[in-house]
């Protein structure tokens, strides 16, 4: 039996750059719930978007070195970034074949098995098993939240054996379990422009733009995301939106684990609402939250 | 003393592409009892069964064995022939080396070869323990039972019953007519789908041979072809149909609307209804889920809990024949019938599945069937085509092709095939209705193929001027009045938009839910999907593998109104057929109780998937199972569940069957 309050904990990147934030809340929400994460060992880049558009062998071997290193932790692996998250159940998927997998336990010099006994989870996932242990010491009465999951976390279907790629709902759920409002919104799922950020600005300005309008007519307060790329496109370039499109969205974009420690009562500096670039205390302050 | 011919097949190269004919038939020549032994390129032909029946002649022969393909396949065929030779047609065994040989083991020459050799071995010593069996007759019921009252079931009921047979038309819903009643016009002619459809249904009504049962259910089938025995469940109408005269006061006067299940939501209908203006019966039903009154009697029922709700029964005031019959309960209606005829039909996909599409959330995105009803004259709208939401006049619609078609990730990989023209007529019926709507429609393929569709197509193209843009829309949202569809433009390459008043998903085709357990009452079988299987799908379109159920339109997969209809007379056909004769010859290849040795534990009766086993006393007092070998279909199990050994399959003794397993030994 793998244990289901003990994790292997992937963090990713983001977590000690751009996303400092949601790594830091999700391990103060995980521990305020008795989720265990032990940190991998030397983790390496999950090689994202780069990796595999260049070379298909690398872009499942940089993964399949922590699904190597959970398995010897006999923990099933959490990422909670959604781009770390397909590539290593995309690399998982792969490694089912028995050709792909000779080469890369050659290139680790490490025998993969075949048939390994964990799994890769998305952060989502566990807190949603773990959702009725959280604390509600200020409910998000009135707060309407327009969950966004992004576009790699369902898909492909087959692979990611998440939810209903087109309509999820574990998030929506969450939101209604802190007491605040999920607004019906059909853009849950679409693309935020993601990596593109880098090479294509136009791109990402005009996905996003989509999306955070569509959250507003929706009647959203703020958004809530679960992945460090879609968060920098969403938070941090909202002033280039407002440019481009002669806009004021004024949306903030919050972690889940953000709203999950909000509504937990943590404390509210240990939240880290101050690296985010739309400052959501007003909003939260016109609620009565903090 | 036995006398074999053995005859093996070449079957062109299918057969002795894959192994050496000639060293099998110079193994058969050395097997026990065999006097000749060929071979032929085509067995089945009529050369090649001239040969078999000259072979029987010139060596005197008394047992055949055909080494070929599956005895499914031509068994019957060279049973025949074997009997124009003058032999008991069951002294033939075939031995398969096609289907089990040639075409499983094509990569290994020898052994196939070995295998063959083997496979003859076998039916060699089994033939040679054959015995001369005698078919026996059986009476036919004339009369049929056709289920489903859309137009591939009056088309074959009214055959039928022009033929000079009696006819029971089943339906499940209130009125016959099925789903072309709902259409506006029909492709590609744009004829009026209730014009050709409502007098069909009138003559149903007054046919002397057709006896029409409405809101009724198939509960049970018993029996075999020619004495089908089936229980038919009638719904509790609420109304006597022997004293209504469908004035229509009470429909007029019920104050209880619900959404319209034949408007498809689009509009509302009182409780006590008709669904459509010319359905047949033209007499009502009551609602029983949303009945004033029932809901009141319900309320009573559950101990007087809360707010009294108005007990209301202004039909039962009003109505002039005293009609209305509350006490009224659903009913069983035992009926007998020498043939079924399943047309069963089709329901529109539920596009609810598309979340991608708003997943049924967007008034203004509606399905085909929804659009023919807002087109139709007598539809909720009295045909002006306006937009559920705001009831504004749509300026621009898109279209969807292949929304629960040839959709791998909604699980639906078959095309509907009616989709792409019931769309163009669409474009068409638009632009004549309103010259100043624009219409897109997003297509993968544009399947015209028929007569006269892909003219009909480059109508919608070139005269009602619809752009047709090569894609399948991967969302639809709302923003503001708008629907705007997100489409990868194929041939282009690049992603585009377009915002549409609004928007038609041209839903396909799935079988009626229930389908399935009706199959399963009838033994038949049905696919994946639930579409139900013919006994082949080319040369045996409309039969089934169980003798005397036929199979017709929609309910085998997506058809259009006039295959619908040749298929309804299709079936018609056979079933006329069938009656043609005064008696059935059953197979005799059935199970057989030896007496002396039953010692009555029954256990038999207990496994009989076909209830053809029933008990009687001797005259020594033993209670004993007896087989009725009219339903008793050769299947076996009984055999196997006889502990005393009492019971053989004739045909499959366990002799023969020992003789087939020594002889690999020997």
């Amino acid at each position: 039996m793998i244990e289901t309050d003990r994790y292997a904990y992937y963090p990713g990147c983001c977590a000690k750059a751009s996303a400092k934030e949601y790594d830091a809340t999700t391990r103060l929400v995980c521990q305020a719930l008795g989720i265990e994460l032990v940190e991998l060992e030397n983790w390496v880049c999950c090689g994202a978007s780069s990796a595999h558009s260049v070379d298909k062998l690398l872009g499942i071997t940089l993964p399949a070195q922590e699904l190597q290193s959970a398995a010897r932790l006999n923990l099933d692996l959490v990422a909670s970034c959604s781009l770390c998250f397909s590539r290593l159940k995309i690399a998982a998927h792969e490694l089912k074949n028995e050709n792909i997998r000779n080469q890369v336990s050659e290139i680790l010099n490490e025998k993969i098995p075949a048939n390994p006994r964990n799994g890769v989870k998305h952060l989502l996932q566990v807190l949603e098993s773990h959702m009725d242990k959280i604390p509600l010491k200020k409910p998000l009465k009135d707060l309407k939240v327009a969950c966004y999951y992004g576009c790699l976390l369902g898909r492909p279907k087959e692979i990611a054996e998440f939810e209903d790629e087109e309509n999820p709902q574990v998030m929506d759920k969450i939101i209604s379990r802190l007491g605040g409002e999920p607004v019906e919104w059909g853009f849950k799922a679409e693309c935020c422009g993601g990596s593109h950020i880098f090479t294509r600005q136009d791109i990402v300005l005009k996905l996003s733009h989509r999306l955070l309008y569509q959250a507003k007519q929706a009647g959203a307060d703020c958004l809530a995301v679960v992945c460090p790329v879609c968060h920098s496109n969403l938070d941090a370039m909202q002033k280039s939106i407002d440019a481009e499109y002669k806009d004021k969205v004024d949306l903030p974009a919050l972690y889940i684990t953000q709203l999950i420690g909000l509504a937990a009562g943590l404390p509210v500096k240990k939240l880290m609402f101050d690296k985010l670039f739309v400052d959501p205390i007003p909003l939260l302050r016109r609620k009565g939250l903090v | 003393m036995a006398r074999v011919g053995v005859f093996i097949c070449h079957c062109g190269t299918n057969i002795s592409g894959a192994m050496d004919i000639t060293r099998v038939v110079e193994a058969a020549r050395k097997m026990p009892m065999v006097v000749t032994a060929s071979d032929n390129k085509y067995t089945c032909s009529e050369p090649g069964q001239a040969s078999v029946r000259q072979a029987i002649a010139d060596n005197k022969l008394n047992r055949v064995v055909i080494a070929a393909c599956s005895p499914r396949m031509h068994e019957p065929t060279f049973r025949k022939a074997v009997a124009a030779a003058g032999l008991n047609p069951y002294l033939l065994e075939i031995a398969n080396i096609r289907e089990q040989c040639s075409w499983v083991h094509a990569h290994d020459r020898k052994k196939a070869t070995d295998k063959a050799i083997e496979l003859v071995k076998i039916a060699v010593a089994k033939v040679i323990r054959h015995e001369p069996l005698y078919p026996r007759e059986v009476p036919v019921t004339k009369r049929a039972l056709v289920i489903g009252g859309g137009i591939t079931g009056i088309q074959a009921a009214l055959d039928i019953a022009n033929a000079g047979h009696e006819v029971v038309l089943l339906e499940q819903e209130p009125t016959i007519g099925g789903r072309m009643a709902q259409l506006d016009k029909t492709f590609p002619t744009l004829d009026c789908s209730a014009c050709i459809l409502t007098p069909k249904m009138v003559d149903v009504a007054n046919h002397p041979n057709i006896r029409l049962i409405t809101y009724a259910e198939i509960k049970e089938v018993r029996g075999f072809v020619g004495n089908f025995k089936v229980e038919i469940m009638q719904k509790a109408r609420k109304v006597d149909h022997t004293k209504c005269t469908g004035c229509g006061t009470c429909w007029q006067k019920c104050p209880e609307k619900s959404p319209s299940e034949f408007d498809l939501g689009l509009g509302n209908r009182p409780s006590i209804y008709i669904p459509f203006a010319q359905a047949v019966p033209a007499k009502p039903v009551i609602d029983t889920d949303h009945c004033r009154y029932i809901k009141y009697l319900q309320w009573v029922a559950d101990g007087e809990q809360g707010k009294k709700p108005p007990e209301c029964r202004i039909c039962e005031k009003i109505c002039p024949t005293g009609s209305i019959a509350w006490d009224q309960e659903p009913q069983t209606i035992t009926e007998e019938f020498g043939a079924v005829v399943v047309a069963t039909g089709f329901q529109v996909y539920d596009h609810r599945h598309y979340e991608e599409y708003g997943g049924g959330a967007y008034p203004d995105v509606i399905s085909g069937m929804q659009l023919e009803r807002l087109m139709n004259a007598s539809g909720p709208t009295g045909g002006e085509i306006i937009r559920p939401s705001d009831g504004a006049h749509p300026k621009t619609v898109a279209f969807v092709c292949c929304v629960g078609s040839r959709d791998q990730a909604k699980g639906r990989t078959y095309c509907s095939k009616v989709c792409c023209m019931y769309t163009a007529k669409h474009a068409i019926m638009l632009k004549e209705h309103d010259p100043h709507v624009q219409c897109y429609i997003f297509y993968i393929d544009v399947r015209a193929g028929g007569k006269d569709f892909e003219e009909f197509y480059l109508r919608a193209l070139d005269d009602a001027g619809a752009i047709y843009i090569k894609g399948r829309p991967s969302k639809i949202y709302q923003d503001g009045k708008k629907m705007i569809v997100l489409v990868e433009h194929a041939l282009m390459g690049r992603p585009i938009e377009v915002a549409a008043d609004l928007v038609v998903l041209a839903t396909g085709m799935e079988p009626r839910t229930g389908a399935d357990r009706l199959a399963q009452k009838l033994n038949i079988s049905y696919n994946t999907y639930h579409f139900l299987v013919e006994a082949h799908p080319k040369l045996r379109p409309v039969e089934t593998q169980t003798d005397g159920i036929f199979v017709a339109g929609a309910c085998v997969g997506p058809r259009d109104i006039p295959e619908s209809v040749a298929q309804g007379s299709a079936a018609a056909a056979k079933v006329v057929g069938l009656f043609s004769r005064d008696a059935l010859v059953t197979d005799p290849v059935t199970s057989v109780v030896n007496r002396d040795r039953c010692i009555g534990c029954l256990l038999c009766i207990a496994v009989c998937p076909y209830k053809a086993i029933d008990c009687e006393t001797t005259r020594d007092k033993r209670v004993v199972a007896v087989v009725n070998e009219s339903l008793c279909k050769g299947c076996g199990l009984c055999v196997g569940a006889c502990r005393p050994k009492a019971v053989d399959l004739r045909g499959f003794t366990s002799q023969q069957i020992l003789e087939e397993v020594n002889s690999l030994w020997s």
